[in-house]
């Protein structure tokens, strides 16, 4: 079986090779920048907001037991059942009971990462409940049976020429390049869904400890729908949502919207504080919310990392990330991708396992240049490949680095093979690009510069002493 | 050499220690904490009575200044770590904030595009300082590229150990130094001039590479 770490190359290598998924991620992004920019400027001081959101997110971490404590019981107090998941399997488990004791038919879904984290829907799917997603983009990619691209436009990696010809072969419309259209066509088949559906089941973007409330910010009404037509809810809540008052939304919707996809803010924002109260009209009439671990609270022990739990999934860091534009979101092998994704899988899934992802960066940095909440991102991929090599050091590359150490203590060493590098060059020029050419790596696609005839040790002494 | 040119010609006196030899860097980014503190221990002796270190490279400066202090946190030598990484200086940034120059007299013909190296431009947030210096130089026409600030994808040991992922950024790097027209890239980081003239020689392109020093020194 392969490793993840040779799955990602493969997958890298076949990405970066693929001229038109680099252009087309590009284009896809360029409207994307130009907006981000022009929201980022409605802000009076946009450091300034960076500034805080990371201190109210840290505040929030930092006392995440008190904080979660009073979100659950104020969440109870209104009839919601809560449920601490310590993990995935228990969360699955819990949410498939809650469907069997509802003998439930059919399942509508709004957008939830954390549901991709745990693997909600082949749990729900084993257990023979169907579920359709009602993200326009989430229900494209589950018609193409594979996980989202991005963890804020999961489809973000196929044309509309594409979605087109999906929506031809699995659901019979005629094809159409009019996203108009294309949005349509999926809406009439959502309408009949949504009232079929006996259970809901959405994600929460924030939870909101002061007032025990759920806020789900969305772009398509579907999470209105998700939430408030069936009769069952279930909202799956990783524990790091949480935001300790109501007023934190007015800082963190219009950063979300802008970070995440250039808009001054979403075109839905709602708060959910349970299930149907008597005084309401409408509502579910039973509301659970499944507060999932899963290993952050690991996370949250991590001094140096902890940081990380501020994430609030905008994606900013995925769309200015060059690692992700030219690999793709699907080469991650993973259900965050990108940058933040880099840093929290190997905590989430295993340091050794997922620590090729740290090394894969240049570590350029603009990730935590963008970042609203002010992770240190990139410093992080930076922490996981020490903490990687401690747990264990691969054995070639610790005598290189042995070899390393040995010959940049001793100069006199340094300056005879930086000397001998420079009379052997010529012949590494027989040898170039071929398995015995030791620069190989580099000289398959990068010609390698002649070095200087005289190092700068020599031309220094020939200064001095004329 | 160049440097020393510059430096010289502003009236200062240069000193190279001849035992000088790596920052540590590559240990350091591999994961390799303890071996790249044994290198990163001698540069610290080495350096230790230097009023001013000078370095050519944003990111060889960004392990001095940022990341020695980080690498011997709560380590013996940490105090030595944090005083050399007060005293070190980028090139840029020595001559526009530590001398105030902004005009060396340089005269350098052509058209260039200035690539941001990332360790200079995030981790020293130098992005004005050689732009300045640039200005001044007569006969320079300087025009900024779409993608100044994107990663040309060197990222030290990362270039070999995923080639596939660092050539396609160097390949959206050249792709925008091509649409400027210019005649030469200019840079504060050898490593990113290594790898866009990697590419741009294998490209075919007649667009040179050059150190920012390399075009200063020039009168």
């Amino acid at each position: 079986m392969k490793t993840h770490a040779q799955e990602f190359s493969e997958s890298a290598r076949q990405y970066t090779a693929d001229l038109r998924h680099r252009d087309w991620i590009q284009q896809a992004l360029s409207g994307y920048y130009a907006k981000r920019d022009e929201c980022k400027s409605r802000f009076q001081n946009w450091a300034g907001a960076r500034e805080l959101a990371a201190e109210i997110k840290r505040e929030a971490i930092n006392h995440l037991d008190r904080y979660l404590d009073e979100f659950a019981s104020k969440l109870e107090a209104r009839g919601t059942k809560v449920f601490w998941a310590p993990d995935a399997q228990a969360a699955r488990d819990y949410i498939v009971g809650v469907a069997r004791q509802h003998r439930v038919r059919s399942i509508i879904k709004s957008k939830s990462m954390t549901a991709e984290e745990i693997h909600l829907n082949e749990a729900l799917e084993k257990n023979g409940f169907k579920v359709v997603e009602s993200d326009m983009g989430e229900y494209i990619v589950q018609l193409r049976q594979e996980p989202p691209y991005h963890i804020v436009f999961p489809a973000m990696h196929l044309t509309r020429q594409q979605i087109s010809g999906l929506f031809h072969d699995r659901l019979g419309s005629e094809p159409t390049n009019n996203p108009e259209d294309l949005t349509m066509i999926a809406r009439h088949i959502m309408r009949r869904k949504y009232c079929e559906a006996d259970m809901g089941i959405s994600g929460a973007n924030f939870a909101i400890a002061e007032t025990g409330m759920i806020s789900i910010t969305e772009n398509e009404g579907n999470a209105r729908l998700t939430t408030s037509l069936p009769k069952v809810h279930v909202a799956l809540v990783g524990i790091e949502k949480v935001l300790p008052k109501l007023s934190d939304l007015a800082l963190f919707l219009p950063m979300l919207a802008t970070a995440g996809a250039g808009q001054p803010i979403t075109c839905y924002n709602t708060l959910y504080g349970g299930p149907r109260q008597p005084d309401e009209p409408d509502g579910p009439e039973e509301f659970h919310a499944v507060l999932l671990d899963n290993r952050r609270t690991e996370l949250l022990a991590d001094a140096e990392q902890r940081d990380a739990l501020h994430c609030i999934r905008c994606g900013a860091c995925l769309n200015v990330c060059p690692i992700f534009k030219n690999v793709g979101g699907h080469s991650y092998g993973t259900t965050y991708q990108g940058p933040i994704g880099s840093v929290i899988t190997p905590h989430l899934r295993g340091l050794q396992d997922w620590k090729h992802l740290s090394q894969a960066s240049s570590l350029c940095g603009a990730c935590t240049e963008t970042c609203p909440v002010k992770i240190d991102l990139h410093h992080h991929l930076l922490r996981n490949r020490r903490n990687a090599v401690r747990g264990h050091p691969g054995r070639r590359e610790k005598l290189l680095q042995a070899g390393f150490v040995f010959m940049m203590r001793r100069p006199k060493l340094y300056q005879f093979v930086a000397r001998a590098g420079r009379r052997l060059q010529p012949l590494q020029r027989l040898i170039r690009g071929t398995i015995f050419d030791p620069l190989r790596a580099w000289t398959q696609t990068r010609s390698f510069p002649s070095l200087a005839k005289k190092s700068f040790r020599e031309l220094w002494r020939e200064r001095r002493i004329p | 050499m160049d440097i020393v040119r510059v430096l010289e010609r502003l009236g200062h006196t240069v000193d190279y220690p001849e035992a000088q030899t790596c920052c540590g860097q590559p240990a350091f980014n591999s994961g390799y904490w303890d071996e790249a503190r044994a290198v990163a221990e001698r540069q610290m002796t080495i350096f230790r009575d230097a009023e001013a270190v000078v370095i050519a490279s944003g990111s060889c400066g960004a392990m001095v200044q940022v990341f020695y202090p980080e690498l011997f946190r709560h380590h013996p030598r940490e105090i030595e770590a944090r005083a050399l990484s007060a005293k070190t200086f980028e090139f840029s940034d020595f001559l526009v904030n530590q001398l105030g120059v902004l005009d060396v007299g340089a005269r350098f013909l052509g058209r260039a595009t200035f690539h941001d190296g990332c360790h200079g431009l995030r981790e020293l947030g130098l992005k004005k300082e050689p732009r300045l210096l640039l200005q001044h130089v007569q006969g320079l026409e300087l025009v900024e590229m779409q993608e100044a600030e994107t990663c040309c994808g060197f990222g030290g040991t990362f270039a070999v150990k995923f080639p596939m992922i660092s050539t396609a950024m160097g390949e959206v790097k050249c792709a925008s130094i091509a649409e400027t027209g210019a005649d030469y890239v200019i840079s504060n980081d050898s490593s990113c001039l290594m790898q866009i003239r990697g590419i741009l020689d294998r490209q075919g392109k007649t667009t040179k590479t050059l150190h920012l020093a390399e075009v200063l020194a020039r009168t």
